[in-house]
């Protein structure tokens, strides 16, 4: 046998953070249920996670212990309410290393926060007086990209029909990347947004954004990440990333539905006009007219989602205490398993990246001649639960010439078992449709 | 196993064979249906002689469940008087509707029995109706009555005569 000697300096991976995949899965009690008489093996986490029982647990002790509204009681489980809703919005900061909790403005999700900001440059448009970033109009550029969910699409598709801007696009290489070759002349001194997602939820790409980024300041544009998926899955920096905005949502991070995030710099939140109006957003109110309160209250009108912020809070906590770095490495060679695995499966197709690298834990692919309602049809027979369809992102299927993909996509709870479980699945539905 | 009786060997052989698959002429009128949740589609034409739905011809593409509807669909309707065609229509409509409550009448479906298992899934169930609708459609632009609008607001339908 010879020894191998390792050069000095070749990374050993040693020292990567690692966390017992089991130990995780035990905090998710529906992880244990079955499907179709089988274990459910959960693949579609870039849909919806599942939720730790931390979190289930701080749901119901807010509502068993400390319900109240917030932000205008005087009475004991108003304040409760109160301090846990604003603890949550100082965690979620401090988990995207915000600087300041006043940054983080409360959502529904990530939609609702992309559309915000939408409807923020289209109220500033209106009329004289509207800060000058904010303010579009014909003969102005917005740009997103082909790899785009379709709420960082229609948000951008109407603002532009409403002011008479242009949107702009940028397209996706044959390996599932952004194509940046023309990024010179598509972002440019016409640009007043620029808006993309930070990683794929159909092709599982994790785009580079820090020529993107030099390009937006060059011009003077804004820069608005969707980290959608991003957030949940990798230690995210705001201020490393030098974006002015950035959206994601609690579902996807094992918080419930109901909430989301928009954070953005705290002196273009100051400068953005409200979009909703109503209690809580406000200074002073007169019949005549109003004043508004600033940021992040000012985007937050009504009765926010409380419990869900602070449930929130609860799946930053939860997912600090294993680590994000722990658990990108995690989902890291969970995916290097997972496209060897596949590549051994005749007939399949990956769309995005087929190396492990600049990419997360969301493989899409096909399976020669074979629907994807059929192939996650026969999977969900065997327990094994995907994403069959355009994954809310049909420019992505109509660039690689599909209908449709099957999605398999990981998380912190995710094995390699379960890959193996997806890969005899795809046999039976070989043996389906053979 | 419950997926066996979702993809009945009847619904797998007209998936593989398809009878009677391609857009043919002439025609009296044809529809295209959209699912925007997956994608699939079909073209639906009808062909009238009289009272006759001489031909119901078709082209998609989509899950073997919409694609074998689409088969069952030109085999059932083809050569039927109007009146029969609804009859077997509106039987089809009910046996998908019935969250596989519905005991299907086998003189009248023919191999879309096959579909019953099919409406326990209620995900499934648009796909199986897809080429349906589209055929109502088309049939309502030639002419041929047949009762209220489209049962189904998410399909988009784009309607053209000969």
């Amino acid at each position: 046998m010879t020894t191998i000697a390792i050069p000095p300096g070749m990374p050993q991976y040693d020292d990567v953070p690692r966390f017992d995949v089991e130990v995780v899965r035990a905090d998710f009690p529906i992880l244990g249920r079955e499907v179709n008489g089988h274990r459910m093996v959960y693949l579609d986490s870039a849909n919806t996670s599942q939720k730790p029982r931390q979190v289930l647990d701080a749901l119901r002790e807010h509502y068993e212990r400390h319900n109240g509204n917030v932000s205008r009681s005087v009475h004991t489980v108003g304040t409760e309410a109160t301090e846990a809703y604003e603890g949550a919005r100082g965690k979620v900061a401090a988990f995207i290393n915000a600087p300041s909790p006043d940054e983080v403005v409360f959502t529904k999700n990530s939609t609702e926060a992309i559309n915000l900001v939408a409807y923020a440059f289209s109220n500033a448009s209106i009329g004289t007086g509207g800060d000058p970033r904010f303010r579009i109009g014909p003969g102005d550029e917005i740009v997103i990209s082909e790899m785009e969910h379709h709420s960082n699409i229609v948000p951008w598709q109407l603002l532009c029909e409403r002011t008479g801007a242009t949107l702009r696009w940028f397209g996706v290489t044959d390996s599932g990347r952004l194509d940046e070759s023309n990024l010179e002349e598509l972002v440019n001194e016409r640009t007043k947004l620029v808006s993309f997602v930070h990683m794929s939820n159909i092709l599982g790409t994790v785009n580079a954004t820090a020529r993107i980024t030099e390009r937006v300041r060059q011009v003077g544009a804004l820069l608005l990440l969707d980290c959608s998926q991003s957030v949940p899955h990798l230690p995210i920096d705001v201020v490393d990333l030098d974006a002015d905005f950035i959206a994601f949502t609690g579902h996807k991070m094992c918080a419930p539905s109901g909430i989301g995030v928009l954070w953005g710099r705290g002196e273009l939140l100051a400068a953005m006009p409200p979009v909703f109006g109503g209690g809580s957003m406000i200074e002073t109110v007169t019949m005549a007219g109003s004043t508004y309160a600033p940021p992040p209250a000012r985007f937050e009108a009504g009765t926010p989602p409380i419990a869900e912020a602070v449930a929130l809070g609860a799946a930053v906590d939860y997912l600090s205490g294993i680590g994000m770095r722990a658990i990108q490495w995690h989902e890291k060679e969970l995916t290097a398993y997972a496209l060897d695995a596949l590549d051994t499966v005749p007939g399949l197709r990956i769309f995005g990246p087929t190396v492990p690298v600049g990419r997360g834990g969301t493989i899409s692919f096909a399976l020669d001649g074979i629907h994807p309602h059929d192939v996650g049809q026969v999977l969900d027979a065997e327990g094994v639960e995907v994403r069959v369809g355009h994954h809310c992102a049909r420019p992505v299927c109509v660039r690689f010439g599909v209908p449709a993909t099957t999605r398999a996509s990981f998380y912190l709870y995710t094995t390699t078992s379960e890959v193996d479980a997806l890969v005899r699945g795809l046999e039976q539905v070989r043996k389906v449709f053979g | 196993m419950q997926v066996d009786q979702l993809y009945q060997e009847i619904i797998l052989d007209h998936y593989k064979h398809p009878h009677g698959r391609g857009l043919r002429e002439p025609f009296a009128a044809e529809a295209h249906h959209v699912n925007p949740t997956c994608g699939d589609e079909v073209t639906v034409r009808v062909a009238l002689d009289a009272e006759t739905v001489s031909d119901v011809s078709y082209d998609g593409m989509g899950c073997s469940i919409s694609q074998a509807s689409a088969s069952v669909l030109h085999e059932l309707l083809s050569g039927r008087s109007a009146g029969e065609a609804y009859a077997v229509h509106a039987a089809f409509v009910e046996l998908m509707s019935g969250r596989g409550q519905v005991t299907p009448d086998e003189e009248l479906l023919g191999d879309g029995v096959a579909f019953a298992g099919v409406a326990r899934y209620p995900a499934r169930v648009k796909c199986a109706l897809l080429p349906w609708m589209a055929f109502k459609d088309a049939a309502a632009r030639a002419g041929v009555e047949f009762g209220a609008g489209s049962d189904d607001k998410n399909e988009r339908s784009e309607v053209k005569t000969a």
